[in-house]
């Protein structure tokens, strides 16, 4: 679905990291770990297409990212949930319609009223559907943004750090959403500094923990 | 064509989903809608004068064109006889309706403003002046000339040529200044709503930016700019017509006095039906505009 080939990344003049190769199958759970500044929202940004590499290719469901129309981006990251660390939303808009904007850009807004309630209620933000973003807690806006990232119920989900501002509580329940996802054969893929989250994954399912460190992309050891 | 009138028609009808994805922008609405009315209003006095312009050349040319002097010079004795061989001429002429020979008092009366009423016209070599009206395309006047120079020699036909046709051509300029004016209006409103979308698109990078990682296609973010700011021309267009039309109307004078340039402006009959397309038109320059920028935006921002 999405596949890193031999990928190299410059930022400022320097190299973040190259000779880069991932495949996201569907079914596979990966976590990326790294040391801050390694670069993990840089790649999880070439997964998705937000960035091309300097180097190397990046073809997300066999198409090269690097030169491809910019509305096949946008009907690629219709096939791609994504939870950014700094949420992104819509601030002029209650919370309900930020979690159903997938839907609302896609031409199926009408759809919303049908999987809204049970996700809002999933992510415990019922009550919040008609505050806008601004007014929400970090933690609130992270699961809104969870929220948001399957709501088009995607092939792949790209998650970064989506447990940094939730409580531990909170964070399993997150987990248990993306294992269900991943069990119904979506690929996930979570950058993160959390070991316990990473820990509790691997109880329930197969993981694949990989580490970006010194420009490079290793498999993580086996504490991990 | 029948694609622009779908998109047209779906632009019009919207989806308010997509409107509600892009922020109110207050300050670009209100400039759009004050610049749409401000040049609709231009556009309709440009307009005015252009038409009355038209209409003026068109009197000018058609009047004067369809009447013309003959005027006899001679000797007192000889006077009568070259009147009658130049009416006899005129009579024969194909083209001419009719040639009447002025009356004495008429005569004087022409004179009158300039001479005064006490003139004595028996004491004065006052040429005789003849009257023509054509008709139809009217008639030969180098053909006229040549027959009246072997039959009344004292005789020299003034067809109005000489000044109707400077007086045609500086009504035909005036008429060509206000279509440029009106061509300009519509640069102008181009510009304007250009530089106010743009300043919409930059204030809303944010939100262009959440809206392609959802998945929202260039189309799609555009038609919420190019939707609202259409509408916004549309109607400051409208309300600027419809000012510009009760003023034009209450201006002194009006189309049907033909006089002047100055006191026939305004509209006559037909011409009203000019004005309910400036609103239409202002809205598609700014879809044009919008679109435009959108796409030159949408295309630095990717």
């Amino acid at each position: 679905m999405i596949e890193l080939r031999n990928v190299a990344y410059s930022y400022g003049g320097g190299e973040l990291f190259s000779g880069l190769s991932l495949a996201l199958a569907p079914g596979s759970f990966h976590f990326l770990t790294g040391p801050s500044g390694a670069g993990k929202t840089t790649l999880l940004k070439l997964c998705y297409g937000d960035l091309v590499p300097t180097s190397g290719e990046v073809a997300l469901w066999g198409e090269a990212t690097t030169g491809m129309a910019r509305d096949g981006l946008a009907l690629n990251r219709r096939r791609i949930g994504v939870v950014h660390q700094d949420c992104q939303f819509l601030d002029h808009l209650p919370l309900g319609d930020n979690v159903a904007l997938p839907l609302t850009v896609a031409g199926r807004h009408h759809e919303a009223a049908a999987y809204l309630p049970d996700l809002l209620a999933w992510v415990g933000l019922t009550r919040h559907v008609d505050r806008r973003p601004p007014e929400l807690s970090g933690g609130e806006r992270q699961r809104a943004a969870l929220a948001r990232a399957v709501i088009m119920s995607p092939e792949v989900i790209i998650a970064d750090e989506p447990t940094g501002n939730i409580d531990w509580e909170m964070s399993q329940r997150l987990l248990a959403l993306l294992v269900e996802l991943n069990r119904m054969g979506k690929a996930v893929l979570i950058a993160t500094h959390d070991l316990n989250l990473i820990r509790s994954a691997k109880a329930q399912v197969a993981v694949r923990t990989l580490r970006l460190k010194d420009r490079q992309l290793l498999a993580a050891g086996a504490d991990l | 064509m029948k694609r622009a009138i779908w998109t047209a028609l779906s632009l019009l009808a919207g989806d308010a989903q997509a409107d509600r994805s892009v922020p109110p922008t207050g300050f670009t609405a209100r400039l759009t809608l004050f610049t749409a009315a401000a040049m609709a209003l231009l556009a309709v006095f440009a307009l005015s004068l252009s038409l009355a312009a038209g209409r003026l050349a068109v009197r000018w040319s058609d009047e004067l064109a369809q009447t013309s002097t003959l005027r006899i010079s001679a000797p007192a004795e000889q006077m009568a006889a070259q009147t009658g061989a130049a009416l006899e001429v005129l009579r024969t002429t194909p083209g001419i309706a009719s040639a009447r020979a002025l009356t004495e008092e008429e005569e004087q009366a022409l004179l009158t403003p300039w001479f005064g009423p006490d003139l004595p016209l028996d004491a004065l070599p006052i040429p005789r002046l003849i009257e023509i009206e054509a008709e139809g395309r009217g008639y030969d006047a180098t053909g006229l000339r040549a027959r009246l120079q072997a039959e009344v020699p004292g005789a020299v036909l003034d067809d109005h040529t000489r000044w109707r046709e400077p007086l045609v051509a500086a009504a035909g300029k005036l008429r060509g200044l206000g279509a440029l004016a009106i061509v300009l209006i519509g640069a102008s409103t181009a510009a304007m709503i250009t530089l106010a979308a743009q300043s919409a698109l930059s204030a809303n990078a944010q939100v262009i930016r959440v809206l392609r990682l959802v998945g929202a296609r260039d189309a799609y973010i555009a038609r919420a700019f190019v939707r609202r700011f259409t509408l916004r021309a549309l109607s400051g267009a409208a309300a600027g017509t419809v000012i510009g039309a009760i003023l034009v109307a209450l201006l002194p004078g009006g189309a049907e006095d033909g006089g002047s340039v100055l006191t026939g402006i305004g509209f006559s009959g037909a011409e009203w039906l000019w004005l309910p397309l400036i609103p239409p038109l202002a809205a598609a320059v700014a879809f044009a505009a919008t679109r435009g920028a959108a796409r030159r935006m949408l295309e630095r921002q990717s």
